[in-house]
């Protein structure tokens, strides 16, 4: 299946800070689904974060530093994938907006920007995966991150891919594109306000009853399940790249098991 | 003037959200617009043209504004017309009292108007002895309260029926307490019936413009009620207050907008009214106003072209960005304390009142960017609330604690292998406060988070050493 | 320095510091420069009426045509299925006026502006637009503007050939009857009649204006 090794494409993963520090099984799911679709993938090892918080902060030197280490680090790559909306919107078209005006590193940023990838939308995308081949038994929610959805226009790609596992059904939850109330450092900051977006959130969770509930970003994934956790839901939470690698024997995220009861 | 109350807003917004009308109010915020907006911009097939076109046509006024409302001027005075031009808020009063000092106007009548909220009207009119009457029900209503709107089309959107009930009987003294008032059909004819005398006895009256068309210094409202009709037409004197951005070159401009506008804010392809205005009564017209004045008010907004937050003059106030905002379905509009909520009120407060006193309202966001996602005049909300916060944390407005933890972190983070071993040991402390569940119940730092809700525990160990010993292991089975 | 200038300087000095106004003037936008984008409707005479018909009816207006010498009796039947008396006020529009010729057994006419108490204005509107069923309403003796807001029931006469299908079909001829940068006192866009959902958003028909709308499409 895979072609001669110097004609797979070179693929370096951008892990993301939460994934790195929270959850290691997303970045070690991420690596299974990528060279399972014949990548030829890479991790680089001096990589930190994206500066996100920096640039949402108002920290505009501090992002243009961080980014530009970003870009030294991965611009040799044939492709920058992430296994997050939010990081990869950062990468993508928030990186261009930092150095916009930079004479010297505009083109440059350009360059990389084009390059930059979220998972399920470089699959099926660029790579044209139309299936993974999984076993999950489970009745499935989608959570559509804000920045994957609408930065990005990831929508139909996960879920493409999660309805071709074997065992899974897609049950919808209302307003599933409506923020879950996480907004970074708002969730914070804002903690009171975040809490009423997330109760909102998890009160259309449970009504779609389902065992699960996946997401593309850990960000919103550590709010919700946060909450479903407080609330002493049974509903399991999971990155979707979790899942489309089949990886699901490990414990929930916030959980030392899983009680969804799915068979 | 309007009381700021936009640096209280995190105490606000609890109040808000323990506030168990406004919660029950807010419930039919968080549907009904968003379902009619996308029914209304899916039954045409030119609706993202259209919003590019109109889009196209804002920037170029803003281009050449200034010569645009010279030419408005010009056009409005040869209809016998009067423009008074006011710099700032304190100046609009000063001109509409004076005019209506000159009439001895007792009674004013006023059609819906934001303009009028952001210059503070009716607390002057009143402070001078001339009695102010919104007539838009929900105006009225929020008059009889005491209140501000909490919405920019829909104003009284956070009271519920049985307050509106409360209100009339406690205010309409006059009529039977025992009177049946328990549908809003029953609320809104006992408001007709009050207001339709205002009407008729009003001195002088005061609408705003959602349009001026400098082709033919015509000034355009458009309303649903008639109210902003009756106010117009029958009282002896016609004011209009109107921002300089309203400015369109022509009618065919305003019928580009006009096509987004409505289908932005309540989903109706057009609202009942559109109304165009030109000048007072003419000679054979048996009705209309014999004076006809433009307010034009810049008020800061002058200040904002050439600036980052030009394109925020674009807005057209549909109110769409809030009909879809979380943080505004959680806490109403009047948490955010001043005049304009919600995100288009995020970007625009700090303009008008200060950074330093509307700060909270740009930092106040998710940035989930479905405000700019539905903003007919793609307006980049989000974008421009970051351009606040940069403001912020340049001048060190945005607290300190706040500003040393992003930069202490982003130190770090510029350092990989002192980030690796931070992270490393964060994952390790953090899964040890996990327990044997998995979660953390509290945690001191991050408290506004464990407050509501768990903090997942991590797995252990981070990504990068498990990758790296991964790496290695590949290696030694070699 | 006047407010004027305080405030066209700021902007001039913002967008054009160094502009020369003689050559930028050059690129505003005077009328019919452009009609934008266009929704595109029906070409023929019949479904322009349908559409505007449709549209209407959307908007809660109630919708008919009617030859020219049914008009009286169409609106005194209006009037009568409403429980309505047969007494309206018009102002002094000459189409009208041959309209309701002879029908002084059918109506009760009065002629003028209206001061609230009148039941039931008619008017005649200067033309219709298909794409959202909205009349357009010129302001003077023939029409005053009165007659469209204070009267709870609205009947407004429209001529089958002023029904056409884009606003901007009717601006043209607004300017062609006005003249170039002229208007009426007053242009009233209507469509449907009045409404407030501004408790609990709840949709009331007839607010501060008309409760009905009914218009009435002569056929030639």
């Amino acid at each position: 299946m895979p072609k001669s090794i110097s004609q797979k494409p070179r693929v370096a993963l951008f892990v993301t800070c939460l994934v790195d520090l929270f959850r290691p099984s997303v970045g070690f799911a991420s690596v299974k689904l990528l060279e399972d679709a014949g990548c030829d993938l890479e991790v680089p090892m001096s990589q930190t974060c994206c500066g996100q918080p920096a640039w949402n902060s108002g920290d505009r030197e501090d992002t243009k530093d961080l980014a530009k280490a970003v870009i030294k680090n991965f611009e040799g790559y044939d492709y920058i994938v992430a296994p997050s909306g939010s990081c990869a919107g950062m990468l993508k078209k928030h990186y261009p907006e930092v150095f916009a005006g930079d004479a010297i590193w505009e083109e440059r940023v350009e360059k990389f920007a084009e390059k930059v990838y979220e998972l399920t939308s470089f699959l099926v995308d660029v790579l044209k995966v139309e299936k993974v081949d999984a076993i999950v038994k489970a009745d499935i929610t989608y959570h559509d991150s804000c920045a994957g959805l609408r930065e990005l226009g990831i929508q139909e790609q996960p879920r493409k891919l999660v309805n071709s596992i074997k065992g899974v059904k897609l049950k919808e939850m209302k307003d599933s594109d409506v923020c879950c109330g996480f907004g970074g450092m708002f969730s914070v900051k804002y903690s009171d306000i975040s809490n009423s977006i997330v109760t909102t959130k998890t009160e259309n969770i449970e009504a779609a009853s389902p065992h699960m509930l996946l997401a593309g970003d850990l960000g919103c994934l550590l709010n919700m399940a946060g909450k479903l956790r407080r609330q002493e839901s049974s509903i399991e939470v999971r990155h979707v790249a979790e899942v489309l690698a089949g990886m699901v024997d490990n414990a929930p995220i916030g959980e030392r098991a899983s009680k969804s009861g799915r068979p | 003037m309007v009381e700021i109350t936009s640096p209280a807003f995190k105490a606000n917004a609890r109040s808000a959200m323990a506030d168990e009308q406004l919660q029950k109010a807010m419930g039919h915020v968080r549907h009904n617009f968003i379902d009619k907006r996308a029914t209304a911009a899916a039954g045409l097939d030119e609706f993202e043209d259209l919003r590019d076109s109109a889009v196209a046509i804002k920037n170029h006024v803003l281009e050449y504004l200034d010569l645009y409302l010279e030419k408005y001027e010009e056009k409005v005075i040869e209809s016998g017309g009067h423009v008074h031009w006011a710099a700032t808020a304190a100046d609009a009063r000063g001109q509409i009292l004076d005019i209506c000092r000159k009439a001895g106007a007792k009674t004013v009548t006023k059609g819906k108007s934001m303009i009028s909220e952001e210059i503070a009207l009716n607390d002057s009119l009143a402070a001078n002895g001339i009695e102010p009457v919104e007539t838009d029900l929900g105006e009225y209503i929020i008059q009889l309260r005491g209140e501000h709107p909490s919405h920019i089309i829909a104003p009284a959107v956070h009271v519920t029926m049985d307050q509106v009930r409360e209100d009339f009987l406690k205010h309409h003294t006059h009529l039977p307490p025992d009177r049946p008032l328990d549908e809003p059909e029953q609320l809104l004819r006992e408001a007709r019936a009050i207001l339709r005398e205002k009407f008729l006895s009003a001195d002088v009256g005061v609408t705003g413009a959602n349009f001026l068309v400098a082709e033919s210094g015509t000034s355009v409202i458009v309303t649903n009620e008639g109210n902003g009709d009756l106010t117009q037409t029958l009282p002896r004197i016609h004011i209009v207050i109107a921002s300089i951005e309203k400015i369109v070159p022509t009618l065919e401009d305003m019928s580009q907008i006009v096509r987004v506008l409505a289908r932005s804010a309540t989903g109706q392809d057009m609202s009942v009214y559109t109304t165009l205005s030109t000048g007072p009564r003419r000679e054979g017209d048996p009705d209309g106003p014999d004076e006809y004045h433009v307010v034009l008010l810049d008020n800061g907004r002058s200040s904002m072209i050439g600036t980052e937050f030009q394109d925020m003059l674009r807005c057209i106030r549909c109110g769409a960005c809030m009909n879809h905002c979380p943080v505004y379905h959680a806490i109403g509009g009047h948490a955010y304390g001043w005049v304009y909520p919600g995100p288009m009120g995020a970007v625009l407060s700090p303009s008008l009142i200060g950074v330093d006193k509307a700060g909270h309202l740009p930092n106040a966001s998710t940035f989930c960017g479905r405000c700019e996602s539905v903003c007919p005049m793609h307006i980049p909300l989000p974008k421009m609330m970051r351009h606040w916060r940069e403001r912020e944390f340049e001048k060190h407005l945005s607290p300190a604690t706040q500003r040393g933890s992003i930069r202490g972190w982003a130190w770090v983070a510029k350092r990989p292998l002192l980030y690796r071993t931070i992270a490393s040991l964060s994952a390790r402390f953090l899964w040890l406060l996990g327990g044997f569940n998995r979660r953390i119940k509290s945690l001191p730092l991050a408290s506004g988070w464990t407050r509501h809700r768990d903090m997942p525990a991590p797995e252990g160990s981070t990504f990068m050493s498990q990758w790296r010993e991964h790496q290695a292991s590949l290696k030694g089975d070699l | 320095m006047s407010q004027r200038d305080e405030i066209l300087g700021r902007i001039r000095s913002a967008i054009a510091p160094n502009g020369n106004d003689t050559e930028r003037r050059k690129n505003l936008r005077t009328h019919l420069t452009s009609n934008g984008v266009i929704p595109k409707l029906p070409k023929s005479r019949a479904g322009i009426q349908t559409r505007f018909k449709e549209r209407a009816i959307v908007a809660d207006a109630t919708v008919e045509f009617s030859k020219p010498e049914a008009v009286a009796k169409n609106i005194s039947k209006y009037l009568r299925d409403h429980n309505l008396p047969a007494i309206i006020k018009t102002g002094d529009d000459q189409r009208l006026r041959k309209l309701l010729k002879g029908s002084d057994k059918l109506l009760e006419i009065s002629r003028g502006i209206s001061d609230g108490n009148d039941l039931v204005g008619v008017s005649h509107a200067m033309g219709g637009v298909a794409e959202t069923g909205t009349l357009f309403m010129t302001s003077g003796k023939a029409n005053p503007t009165t007659l469209n807001f204070l009267p709870e029931t609205h009947i407004v006469v429209v001529n089958e050939n002023d029904v056409e299908a884009n606003y901007e079909d009717l601006l043209k001829k607004l300017r062609r009857k006005f003249g170039v940068g002229k208007m009426p006192r007053v242009l009233n866009m209507i469509t449907g009649p009045s409404r407030s959902a501004d408790i609990e958003q709840t949709l009331i028909l007839g607010a501060h204006g008309p409760l009905r709308l009914h218009i009435i499409i002569v056929r030639n």
